[in-house]
């Protein structure tokens, strides 16, 4: 295969052959991981294969999945966004003070969800914007974050729950599609337009060019913090749109909900490849990392295993991700050198 | 004086991918003299130390010190082997005291606990020796450079040394320090250590040192005493006859209208404001020392780093220098002296680094069309003669000639009116070496106005319709090409640096070691 490379036309975009090989070294890792962990409960729990058992999973899974996707923008720029779970309790509190205002129901529903995109979006900007305009490493300013959203969530309704949402707002938590739960399906349309975002778009490529030498994409001659800020509002943004889902499955908004969200769709990112050092990753590899961690916790409990103990084997399942991709690179590397030889 | 040889090298060999960084050195310095290593930039003067103070090995030679053999294969070997080098840049902990970093290799302490009030008597006395009045419990980094410099100093005779290698030790001291300095150096030679001196200062080379050994190309020229040597013996022996005609000079282009306009740039990093202008088709040399502000000079130009008054303009409209993004749209492009870390993105492909500066081009309403950016990037790659299978190869596997092919691609793409390069030909081999020259003097017949910022003389003389000198951020010399002459150019290089006697100069430079200390602080943060 390397030889024939050498022969092929300089425009020819990458052969099969290899393409095939990198998928398998990629993203496909975490797939075929996915698989024979799929299988292995198929086999073990009876109740693992039901349909009902099938829709549980992805609607379990669809919080994360929404989550990880927008932390995967940011973890591509090289940062992290702590304070998801918390912006995601505030978008709730929020949403549901607007949609139980006594406006007529359409209505109410629909400022109900561009309010709680908005409060996310804003508090990704302040994110953004801060740790680009003084170099505050985004850790720090989204663990700040994670109080203000947190305790302004407390603040909005002196930590009391918002309850009685119309019933056609509630009903789409429980809707299915074909089979599949509606509110999976937006998490899968996120993942679809995330992807095409990344990986065909000018935004995308500066996303990821960023993250492998910011100062280089400067001295071409663009605004990287720009795209930097962009990349928090994402990560805000589907916050909010997370917390409408929240809201439709539990028919509730509570200040004290999606505390810990964030180290789950953090570990989601990490388990589909992509490098906490910026520049390398994917939503394909993302949303496949949140079904791994689904299936798991899922799986593990129909065997019976315990709730400190599937902790256990889930946080072992993230540093092996990790140690797997140690080795992926290596693998990636030498590859790429063949093919110049 | 005595004469044993206390350190020799034999046949010191180093390449570095696509480089050869020294070729066969031959060294030999005695205890008690001080000897000098002099040569241009680039000559392996910096080289050769690393190997000394056991930061690289070499590939081939042979080290020996006082006689035994001499394979130092960390920093701390060479330490311990009694080897100390006094760094050009700073290795100091910022956030510790002065006296932890004297004493950062063995702090006095009691079963693992460290005697501060030992420590601190010990670092005063080191301070002492040096003439340096601050606290030993000040914070490093309240220390200004030259006071950070001496600190280096100190510490590098804190302990026995049989060598003692100063780097360009005095590049940011003032005068009083910089007299305190050679006195010391003095006192080493009296008690019998080695002492190798590397510095542009001719000036301090015949003040101080006893020998002189010259490099070039990473070649030994030969070693001389001070005595048996004139200035201009030295600069030759730097210099040599360089091959000036195998560069494809632009000779069949006449430069015509004025495309960049520099006027009154005040540069922030050098404090000094620079004008000059470019032609169309006109190439146009920018020669100095390291450190003379000519790489300063083309960044601000270019936006990437602060100016504090000036203007820059192309064709007569002013282009605004807030970011490099107003520099390209204003038809600026700089091929940056560091390719890894400013100008490309080595984990992707050469078609995603060429189409970077122009991604306008290849994409519509903000959707990339990939299949005609590798088209068109492929042709640009084919046109600079990219060596490389597919053109979404990270460019991080290529050859550093073809990495620089790449950077050149992508200005190439973009179609700037003015085209800035600094160190095109930096660690680059003869053959790509010359494709770059003839794609530089293309450019300059497609009326390109060119900057070429160039430690090279020879590459400068062969294709320059025009040389600026810069010494101490200033431009010293605007030399056209009928009057290239290597020792001239250097003569004025080192303008700057010389007669440094008096108050005038001890201002200019504290001056200078403030703007270094503001530049030292923004890279940290």
């Amino acid at each position: 295969m390397t030889t024939a490379s050498v022969q092929r036309d300089f425009a020819q975009p990458t052969p099969l052959g290899t393409k095939v090989l990198r998928w398998v070294l990629g993203e496909t890792g975490i797939g075929i991981a996915l698989l024979v962990l799929i299988a292995i409960f198929w086999i073990s729990a009876p109740s693992f294969a039901t349909p009902q058992n099938i829709a549980n999973i992805q609607t379990q899974i669809t919080l994360n999945t929404i989550l990880a996707a927008g932390m995967t923008f940011v973890i591509l720029v090289a940062g992290i966004d702590l304070s998801v779970g918390s912006v995601l309790a505030l978008s709730a509190m929020v949403a549901g003070l607007v949609i139980t205002s006594g406006l007529p129901d359409p209505i109410a529903i629909t400022a109900a969800i561009a309010t709680a995109v908005l409060v996310g979006l804003g508090c990704g900007f302040v994110n953004g914007f801060v740790s680009v305009r003084w170099m505050v490493p985004s850790f720090i300013v989204t663990l700040g974050m994670l109080n203000i959203a947190r305790g302004a969530a407390l603040q909005t309704t002196n930590a009391a729950a918002v309850f009685g949402f119309p019933a056609s707002f509630n009903a789409f938590g429980t809707a299915t599609f074909l089979g599949v739960p509606a509110v999976f399906l937006v998490a899968l349309a996120v993942i679809v337009v995330g992807h095409l975002v990344l990986t065909r778009t000018v935004f995308g490529r500066m996303l990821f060019a960023i993250g492998n030498n910011e100062e280089s994409v400067r001295l071409a001659g663009h605004r990287t913090s720009y795209y930097k800020v962009a990349a928090f509002c994402i990560s805000g943004a589907l916050a909010g749109l997370a917390a409408i889902i929240y809201m439709t499955r539990l028919h509730t908004s509570s200040p004290i909900i999606g505390q810990g969200f964030e180290l789950n769709a953090i570990a989601a990112v990490i388990i589909g490849g992509t490098s906490l050092f910026g520049g390398k990753g994917s939503l394909i590899g993302t949303f496949l990392g949140a079904c791994l961690l689904g299936v798991l916790t899922n799986g593990l409990l129909l065997l019976g295993v315990g709730d400190f103990a599937r902790q256990m084997v889930t946080g072992a399942v993230i540093v092996f991700a990790v140690i797997i991709d140690y080795y992926r690179d290596k693998a990636s590397t030498r590859l790429a050198m063949g093919l110049v030889k | 004086m005595n004469d044993q040889i206390r350190l020799r090298a034999r046949g010191v060999t180093k390449r570095y991918p696509g480089v050869v960084a020294l070729d066969g050195v031959d060294l030999d310095v005695r205890s008690g003299e001080v000897h000098a290593l002099v040569g241009e930039n680039g000559a392996g003067k910096s080289t050769l130390v690393r190997i000394l103070g056991g930061v690289h090995p070499p590939d081939r030679g042979q080290l020996t010190l006082d006689g035994a053999d001499y394979t130092p294969a960390t920093p701390q070997d060479a330490l311990r082997a009694g080897i100390r080098v006094v760094h050009q840049e700073l290795s100091a902990l910022p956030n510790l005291t002065v006296a932890e970093n004297l004493f950062l290799d063995g702090l006095p302490n009691r079963a693992g606990v460290v005697s501060y009030r030992e420590l601190n008597r010990a670092a005063r006395e080191m301070l002492d020796l040096v003439g340096l009045d601050v606290l030993p419990t000040t914070k490093m980094e309240r220390l200004s450079l030259a006071q950070t410099q001496l600190v280096e100093i100190a510490r590098a005779l804190s302990s026995e040394a049989k060598v003692v290698v100063f780097d360009e030790p005095t590049a940011t001291l003032t005068v009083p320090e910089k007299r305190r300095l050679l006195q010391l150096i003095a006192d080493l030679r009296a008690r019998g250590v080695a002492v190798i001196y590397i510095s542009h200062h001719l000036e301090e080379i015949f003040e101080i040192c006893d020998r002189a050994t010259v490099l070039r190309n990473g070649e030994t020229i030969g070693t001389r005493g001070i005595a048996d040597l004139t200035t201009a013996d030295l600069v030759r022996m730097m210099v040599g006859q360089a091959l000036v005609d195998d560069h494809p000079f632009p000779d069949d282009v006449d430069p015509g209208a004025v495309v960049l306009e520099v006027d009154q740039l005040e540069v922030a990093d050098t404090g000094s404001a620079v004008s000059f202008v470019v032609r169309e088709g006109e190439v146009v040399g920018m020669a100095g020392l390291v450190g003379a502000g000519r790489t300063e000079t083309v960044r601000a130009i270019f936006g990437a780093d602060q100016s504090r008054g000036g203007t820059v303009s192309v064709r007569g409209r002013r282009v605004h220098l807030r970011s490099p993004k107003d520099a390209v749209r204003g038809g600026i492009s700089l091929a940056t002296e560091d390719r890894k870390q400013q100008g490309l993105v080595l984990q992707m492909g050469c078609d995603v680094n060429i189409s970077l500066a122009n991604i306008d081009a290849v994409s519509r309403r903000g959707f990339l069309r990939r299949r005609a950016e590798r088209q068109r990037t492929a042709d640009v790659a084919k046109q600079m003669r990219v060596k490389v299978g597919s053109i979404g190869t990270p460019v991080g596997t290529l050859s550093g000639g073809n990495q620089q092919k790449v950077v050149l691609g992508r200005w190439l793409f973009r179609d700037s009116d003015v085209l800035i390069v600094d160190e095109p030909t930096r660690g680059i081999d003869v053959g790509a070496r010359h494709e770059i020259y003839g794609l530089l003097a293309n450019l300059a017949r497609r009326k390109k106005a060119i900057v070429m910022v160039s430690s090279d003389l020879g590459e400068l003389i062969g294709m320059c319709h025009r040389i600026l000198v810069f010494s101490r951020g200033q431009i010293v010399a605007d030399i056209p090409r009928e009057q290239f002459d290597q020792e001239l150019i250097l003569t004025h290089a080192y303008s700057g640096y010389l007669g440094t006697e008096g108050g005038e100069a001890a201002l200019v430079a504290a001056g200078s070691s403030e703007t270094s200390n503001r530049k030292r602080n923004r890279q940290s943060s």
